[in-house]
């Protein structure tokens, strides 16, 4: 089959349509010819002749009769050791090496390759001449950073293949052949330690799905303890503007127990990739010693950059998860925001001039998400290792306001729902995550029951606090006012958490375990306060106690000594358990 | 010389077709109507009919009119000349200066490469104590100021462009009404701030496709400074007026809205705008403050909910002050560690016992009982309001601190205020 050549005849915004010689297929690569530039672009629409395409860049400059070549590749992403601690745009163009060519700007129409060529990797084979493999399967190792980095047989090659030839142990570019495949025909394949893949379609070299049922932890008490998710689970953060969706994901790429993170910053601030760029490689990750970013890949399309780059940009992202999850690791992928994403798609499905649905949105945006998300997964691979693609979205809806496409959508497909709220993040009670609107169906790192009597005092001592408003302090019971202060007493010192705090910042789960005992004591104990003022005051003391002991160093003198002040204080007033509090909520 | 064609197929509301061969997207064109001559540019392209959007409008434009193509997109000319001009959208003069036409740049060009920004770091002072004290502003933020409509929000905006320490101002006016635009000049001219000021205006009066133009010709002419290490303060207002205008386009040119009859690409459109303030590293830099006007004072409104999720944060004019509440600078985390030690923990405890104030205010007017805490509050709530949050106050950042701690003295004993014994030790003032 010829590779087809195309004149454009039509320009409307980033949408150009061109009359095609020769075969086109849907969602092919194609290069327009602009002066001495080639923009890159992907065919949306095929109608007769003419094909519809979607420019990954500005199309100013484009004129009718420009030049168009098609190239019969789906939009892909070069795979091969050399990703972790990148930086790359939605089209995986590294930006570091973009910046030393054309400076301050992003120029149009430079494409440079994903890996570094010239870079050696020490190769050692683990398979030999004469064994049979097919794809996926490992043929070697090289170590990238901290992982043991598999090249495998790439995923495009879909026969059984003897082994004619596999390089000694040794360093080799990613160019170098390092093993030569048989297939049943007797044709001969060289295989290089890289290969691309379709962002759009997913990887699925594995032997079985397995359930999300291991808890990803986050090391935030509010999550970890009350709203958990799972590795290879899904995870959604809606919230207004300024609530707080950014902070929630950085300090989680930066604490949670994976292997390997990926920040999908999709259609986002520019400056807020830049934190995380000139941070990360400062920080070290106390798991492994080294540097945060050798864990890390950046996957950056900015709100300021082209948008069909955005559409493909969260596609380019999870593919890049599932690859080094072929490699037995737990992968979490951080998209920041599915919204923007959402509204790419529906920018081009108005260029389309597709029937729009709800708030203009494209009919197909349901189940695009739903496949986005079903790209997650915990799996066992053909070797019976275990890897894991655990994907959190942020999620913006127009005016706050949950009722609305994007997170509807989102909801129904994801595995949790950490909702933010404006009353609390005005408040400043960080995380915003709202306490009794967010659910999981994960399991948690504590103890369920225990976990619910909680969850039931937070909901009840909001009911008092609701009271409270309409008939004041005065009008209402000591028991209450009690119940009222236990459900504040929780929120003040273990759903609020300081991300900026040195300490506070991460919890582990066995300081989450022991506090939440502490705390449980208090919450579900009969206390000996016979008037609001003292049950106040003793409160309040408490508090600031407890948030001094949150602030010190796990089992230091200052955490010892902090914490038997508790106990003490704890014994003074508590006279027994309050069992109306344990009982199920069922049975009120 | 380019060919001249003086047949125009079709012209509904302000977007003209005609046949020609040879033209590109985006550029520009010269239309030569009966009333005078007007820019356009190319917005589609379809065999050989190429759709233009006429700058002054279709209005008035017959068949018979002619129209030029120039070769190129829509440019500014770019030099030192500027300062101390006005302009219009299509960067034509409004003053009574000559136009310019020497070293031609083109609007709307590329993105930074984030992989070439910096984490900001330089305060902005505006001798403002919400703005310094409460949610400092910094360079190359972008800011938006959200008022409802009435509000002296053209006043703030003028304060700040006077009071900044940055060397060029570029005022970018949508929808202007002509007496705030003469209040911006005047008050720049006694000011002396006018000599380093350019003005890109479009007011309410003139043709709405140049109210589009006003962002991207500012920010074009605002960059350029900034490559050549120039400070740059860029004040837009106001945007609200700006998306307006792009939803009344959209609307004529038969696009699907997505919400309350805004085109879809709100967000990117404003988006690409606001993102052009930057630190540029070894130069100058843009810091972007613009004014939103809320429509019926509803923060979910599209204009000023989308803007929030593009820009750093905002200034919530209401009542003629900045409340503290609505208000956020999410960059100011990276200065005011370095300004003054008291800084962090006076800006953290001041706000914590005005909202306490807030709480007893509410509990008053609904008529509960006062106790000695809510009276104390009660007090510190009006002082602060006229000492701190009066746009009439005009001091330094360290006068205000030291303000903060005599407030404080004035209204609470030192425990009562929860500021920590080392702060309190050494900033309490002595009696
Ligand atoms: N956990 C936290 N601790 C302290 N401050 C926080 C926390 N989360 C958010 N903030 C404050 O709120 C600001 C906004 O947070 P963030 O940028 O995460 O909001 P967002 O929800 O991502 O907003 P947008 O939708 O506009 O991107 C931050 O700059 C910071 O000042
Ligand atoms: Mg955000």
């Amino acid at each position: 089959m010829a590779v087809s050549k195309g004149k454009v005849t039509g320009v409307n915004g980033n949408m150009v349509t061109v009359e095609v010689e020769d075969v086109v297929s849907l969602n092919e690569v194609a290069y327009i010819e602009v002066g001495k530039q080639r923009l890159k672009a992907e065919v949306i629409r095929i109608k007769g002749d003419n094909a519809e395409l979607q420019v990954f860049e500005m199309t100013e400059g484009l004129g009718i009769g420009d030049l168009v070549s098609f190239t019969q590749e789906m939009l892909s992403v070069e795979l091969g050791p050399g990703l972790l601690g990148q930086v790359f745009d939605g089209l995986q163009n590294p930006l570091p090496k973009l910046a030393e060519e054309c400076g301050f700007f992003l120029e149009r129409g430079v494409y440079l390759g994903a890996l570094p060529e010239d870079k050696k990797w020490d190769f050692t084979p683990v398979v030999k001449v004469g064994d049979t493999v097919e794809k996926a399967d490992t043929l070697g190792t090289v170590p990238e950073g901290i992982f043991e980095h598999r090249i495998m047989v790439p995923f495009n090659l879909y026969d059984r293949y003897t082994v004619k030839e596999i390089v000694p142990a040794g360093s080799y570019t990613i160019k170098d052949t390092v093993a030569k495949l048989e297939d049943s025909k007797g044709n001969v394949i060289d295989v290089t330690m890289s290969f691309t893949w379709p962002v759009k379609r997913p990887i699925s070299e594995y032997a079985e799905r397995l359930r999300p049922v291991k808890p990803m932890v986050t090391k935030l008490r509010l999550v970890d303890t009350f709203f958990p998710v799972a590795l290879g689970g899904t995870y959604c953060i809606p919230g207004p503007f300024g609530a707080g969706k950014t902070v929630l994901q950085q300090v989680t790429s930066r604490n949670a127990d994976v292997d390997i993170v990926i920040v999908a910053a999709c259609g986002e601030r520019a400056g807020e990739v830049v934190e995380t760029l000139k941070e990360f490689p400062e920080l070290i990750d106390p798991k492994t010693g080294k540097s945060l970013m050798e864990r890390t890949m950046i996957i950056c399309n900015t709100s300021s950059m082209p948008v069909a780059a955005r559409e493909a940009s969260v596609y380019t992202a999870v593919t890049l998860a599932e690859y080094y999850r072929q490699m037995g690791l737990n992968v979490l992928l951080l998209a920041d925001s599915t919204s923007r994403w959402a509204q790419a798609m529906r920018e081009m499905s108005g260029r389309l001039e597709e029937i729009p649905g709800e708030e203009a949105f494209p009919a197909y945006l349901e189940s695009t998400i739903a496949s986005f998300y079903e790209r997650a997964g915990r799996v066992r691979l053909k070797d019976g290792t275990e890897g894991s693609v655990t994907i959190g979205g942020t999620v913006s809806p127009a005016g706050g306001n949950f009722e609305e496409p994007v997170t509807q959508a989102t909801l129904k497909v994801v595995g949790a729902f950490h909702g933010l709220s404006r009353e609390r993040s005005d408040a400043r009670k960080y995380p915003a995550i709202h306490p009794l609107e967010s659910w999981s169906k994960y399991k948690g790192v504590l103890n369920e029951s225990r976990t619910e009597v909680a969850r039931s005092i937070i909901f009840r001592g909001n009911e008092v606090e609701q009271m409270m408003k309409v008939v004041g302090e005065e009008g209402t019971s000591i028991n209450d006012y009690i119940i009222y202060l236990k459900g504040d007493f929780i929120d003040s010192v273990y759903l609020q958490q300081n991300s900026f705090d040195p300490v506070d910042n991460s919890v582990s789960t066995e300081r989450q375990e022991h506090i939440f005992n502490i705390m449980f004591d208090i919450i579900t104990g009969a206390l000996d306060l016979d008037s609001k003022e003292s049950a106040r005051t003793w409160f309040y003391q408490l508090r600031q106690k407890f948030i001094d002991y949150n602030g010190v160093d796990w089992q230091c003198a200052d955490f010892k000594k902090l914490e038997s002040e508790i106990l003490a204080m704890i014994k003074e007033k508590k006279t027994g358990v309050d069992e109306s509090l344990l009982a199920k909520q069922g049975e009120e | 010389m380019r060919k001249v064609y003086s047949k125009i197929e079709s012209i509904a509301g302000n977007v003209i077709t005609v046949k020609a061969e040879g033209i590109k997207y985006g550029e520009l064109a010269e239309v030569t109507t009966s009333f005078g001559k007007s820019l356009a540019d190319v917005i589609r392209l379809n065999g050989d009919t190429v759709s233009l959007q006429v700058y002054s409008g279709g209005r008035g434009v017959s068949t018979g009119d002619e129209v030029r193509f120039l070769g190129h997109p829509m440019k500014v000319s770019f030099s030192d000349n500027l300062m101390g001009r006005i302009f219009t959208g299509s960067g034509m003069p409004r003053d009574n200066g000559p136009e310019l036409t020497d070293n031609l740049i083109e609007i709307g060009g590329p993105s930074v490469n984030p992989a070439k920004r910096i984490i900001p770091r330089n305060m902005i002072r505006t001798g403002l104590p919400m703005i310094d004290v409460f949610n400092s502003l910094v360079e190359s933020q972008k800011l938006p100021i959200f008022s409802v409509s009435g509000e002296p929000y053209n006043e703030l905006l003028a304060r700040i462009a006077m009071q900044a320490e940055v060397d060029m101002i570029i005022l970018g006016g949508m929808g202007l009404k002509y007496d705030d635009y003469l209040f911006f000049k005047d008050t720049l001219e006694e000011g002396g701030a006018l000599s380093r000021t350019t003005f890109f205006v479009h007011t309410a009066s003139d043709p709405i496709v140049e109210c589009l133009l006003v962002p991207d010709i500012s920010l074009a002419v605002a960059e350029k400074f900034a490559l050549k290490g120039k400070k740059v303060l860029v004040l837009l207002t106001d945007m609200t007026n700006f998306s307006d205008a792009m939803k009344e386009i959209a609307i004529t040119q038969e696009q699907v809205p997505s919400n309350r009859g805004y085109p879809g690409d709100l967000y990117s459109q404003l988006a690409s705008r606001y993102e052009k303030a930057v630190d540029f590293e070894g130069a100058g830099s843009i810091t972007i403050l613009g004014v939103t006007t809320m429509p019926g004072d509803d923060v979910t409104h599209p204009v000023p909910d989308n803007t929030g999720y593009i820009t750093e944060g905002q200034y919530y004019l209401k009542n003629g002050r900045i409340e503290p509440f609505g208000s956020l600078s999410r960059l100011k985390q990276q200065v005011n560690g370095q300004t003054r030690e008291d800084h962090r923990a006076l800006m953290d405890g001041m706000i914590k016992l005005y909202a306490a104030n807030l709480e007893s205010v509410e509990k008053k007017s609904m008529g509960f009982r006062m106790s000695d805490w809510d009276t104390k509050l009660l007090k510190y709530g009006v002082i602060f309001e006229k000492e701190m949050m009066d746009l009439t106050v005009n001091i330094p950042l360290e006068g205000a601190l030291d303000k903060g701690w005599e407030i404080l003295a004035d209204c609470f004993t030192p425990e009562e205020t929860g500021l920590k014994t080392d702060m309190l030790n050494k900033f309490w003032p002595s009696k």
